[in-house]
């Protein structure tokens, strides 16, 4: 197993780099990312005026945003190398682990440059200021990685039912439940900033889930891929 | 038959003692009676979830489709049994707080599961080649499962429990009248019974329709 | 070296419908074998279990390589692997796809190497265009590219010349003459031109009991 790992690594950045150069020429995933991310965010600013929401509410809202993009950005991450019959030139080229990760570094990076634009907008848009900047974008970053990793794995399911658009939502939500309590949680009080607050509690589960949804995809993507 | 006389019988005793032979609960009053029912249908909920997950892990380890069939089953009656916990519960918590739901901890887990299963239950019905299901639904059950533990520490920071603990961690005893604990266990042993007997019976129906499909597709 | 493919007892049951059923045979070195059957008969899927992609029912297949007994993810290195139901990317050019497909396998990639082995499939001069504006033939050819790209001891064809034009017949034709001297040639078709080249054929439509035709 460790030996084998080596490999991996630079075999997954191989299959990152294909999706990136990919991207770049048709910008399927992040176009949708984006619209879907911008269209929701103008809808709420615009329905919510000059009236501040409350940080309680402005923290669920960030991480609705957030998670309806991803199920809208990513679900086609795995469909498209299935419907155009790709998958049989990887799976004769490369072990299945690599290719999780190429995809799951893919995915990081496409959620990644969508909060890069769409958080600071938001902040703007709804009038927030961050009293705790340094552990909001760590809750940030976080939420994105464990967005991306679940979103991976959930996709690969998703490509091998015959109802593909309409499953990745409803496979996904269960799963992202704890990521979404902890975010929110933790987004919450950096926007509150009541002193003597910090969400480290929020931030360790946080790690420990990114942890846990990359080990366990690397065991079970096989048996989704070799299907 | 004999089997299940004595299961009727057993579990008819355990309701009318519920009711007539137990005294009501301190504290929680007549509606603590609904523990006996309570408990023990999560409890074989948790059993038949872990079930599920033991029959999907051997799934994946020797792709034979018996296992398959139990993890659905399983799930099934895991199913079943959440949503008698759940309705129980908030039966409960009505009774005792007032409200019939307010984002317990384990109102939280129990609801998370419920989604986890019906997102299972409709992966299923998009897959048609039965392998293909049985791969899938298997790692999306293991996957999903794994995702549970981490319910426990992140909702108790956002809502507080009100759920009580039958166990009293500082006395090292057993909070519950002496009647009340043996009705508690009788109605224990009778719903895992109930979920045994449930259990083979759904699985020969499965066995036979996997016979009879068979049968079907030579022709 | 030794290197053969042996096939044990091989059966495949799809659902409640048998494929083939206890199939063996041994495929020696510096041969080509041929699967024959008609459409349905399972040749595509004896090929799929031979590469590793889909489980058989029972039996196995043992691909030996220079006397060495192949692991399963060992396989990718020696097999080669030309199908319909196989395709490249196409938002990527040949020259990307198989700087890809070389990045992923771990050797070594130059343009020259896929300048190349493109001119030797006939696609001189269109390596840096996307693959989705081939026409089907020049997405046939590249296959062998992509095929030939890591000289596999072992190259499975299914259906060598879909596609193809007489020029490009050709081309497969001395790929097959190639690739005898180098190993081993797995091929279904049901072109009698390509059932020529058989040192050994194998008819699924009566090997039941697994006996060669």
């Amino acid at each position: 197993m460790v030996i084998r790992r080596f490999p991996w690594i630079r075999q997954s950045l191989v299959i990152w780099h294909k999706e990136l150069r990919i991207e770049f020429r048709t910008r399927f995933a992040y176009s949708t990312l984006l619209m879907f991310a911008v269209t929701t965010l103008i809808t709420i600013s615009f329905s919510v005026g000059g009236f501040v929401p409350d940080s309680d509410i402005t923290a669920a809202l960030l991480w609705i945003i957030l998670f309806f993009s991803a199920m809208a950005g990513l679900g086609r991450t795995f469909v498209q190398e299935e419907e155009k019959k790709t998958i049989t030139a990887l799976k004769m080229a490369v072990a299945p682990e690599p290719v999780f990760l190429g995809k799951y570094f893919f995915n990081v990076t496409l959620l990644c440059s969508l909060t890069v634009l769409v958080v600071p907008l938001f902040l703007v848009l709804l009038n927030q200021s961050v009293p705790l900047w340094a552990p909001f974008l760590t809750t940030v970053f976080l939420g994105a990685l464990g967005l991306a990793g679940a979103s991976t794995i959930i996709a690969a399911i998703v490509a091998k039912t015959e109802a593909k658009s309409a499953m990745m939502t409803i496979l996904a939500f269960p799963v992202l439940v704890p990521l979404l309590l902890a975010t929110i949680n933790a987004t919450r009080i950096c926007l509150a900033g009541a002193p003597g607050t910090a969400p480290t509690t929020e931030l360790l589960l946080l790690l420990f889930y990114n942890g846990a949804v990359v080990t366990a995809s690397l065991l079970l993507f096989e048996y989704i891929w070799n299907e | 038959m004999f089997w299940q006389s004595i299961l009727g019988i057993w579990l008819t005793l355990v309701i009318l003692a519920s009711f007539l032979y137990m005294p009501a609960t301190q504290g929680l009053g007549e509606s603590g009676r609904i523990i006996i029912y309570h408990v023990p249908a999560a409890w074989v909920a948790v059993l038949a979830y872990l079930m599920a997950m033991v029959n999907s892990l051997n799934y994946l380890r020797r792709k034979d489709l018996r296992f398959d069939r139990q993890a659905q089953i399983n799930a099934e009656l895991g199913t079943v049994f959440c949503v008698l916990a759940t309705i129980t519960g908030a039966i409960w918590s009505r009774g005792a707080w007032g409200w019939y739901w307010n984002w317990d901890p384990r109102q939280t887990s129990i609801a998370v599961l419920l989604m986890i299963y019906a997102a299972y239950f409709v992966l299923r019905g998009t897959v048609e080649d039965p392998e293909r299901r049985a791969n899938l639904a298997a790692v999306y059950a293991l996957f999903a499962f794994l995702t549970v533990p981490f319910l426990v520490f992140i909702v108790p920071r956002i809502y507080d429990s009100l759920h009580p603990d039958l166990i009293n961690m500082e006395k090292r005893t057993f909070d519950m009248d002496k009647k009340m604990l043996v009705v508690f266990l009788a109605s224990l042993a009778g719903f895992t019974g109930l979920y045994g007997w449930l259990y083979n019976i759904r699985l020969r129906v499965e066995n036979l329709l996997h016979r009879l499909e068979g049968k079907k597709e030579v022709i | 070296m030794l290197t053969q493919v042996k096939v044990h007892n091989l059966t495949k049951a799809y659902r409640h419908r048998l494929l083939f059923r206890n199939l063996s045979f041994i495929i020696p070195d510096q041969s080509v074998f041929v699967l024959l059957g008609r459409n349905g008969a399972g040749k595509t899927t004896f090929l799929r279990i031979l590469c590793g992609l889909v489980p058989a029912s029972a039996g196995q297949v043992e691909i030996t390589v220079d006397g060495k007994i192949l692991m399963p993810q060992e396989k990718r290195t020696h097999l080669g692997l030309v199908a319909p139901d196989l395709e490249l990317y196409g938002e990527l050019s040949a020259v990307e796809n198989l700087e890809f497909f070389a990045g992923v396998r771990g050797i070594p990639f130059s343009l020259t190497k896929a300048r190349d082995l493109l001119d030797f499939v006939g696609l001189r001069g269109r390596g840096h265009d996307l693959v989705h504006t081939y026409s089907s033939g020049m997405k046939q050819r590249l296959k062998y590219a992509y095929a030939l790209l890591h000289e596999p001891k072992i190259l499975v064809l299914d259906e060598p010349t879909t596609n193809l034009d007489e020029d490009g017949v050709q081309l497969v034709d001395s790929i097959i003459e190639r690739q005898r001297r180098r190993g081993i040639v797995i091929m279904a078709t049901n072109e009698p031109r390509e059932v020529s080249y058989g040192d050994q054929t194998l008819s699924l439509d009566t090997a039941e009991s697994g006996n060669l035709a």
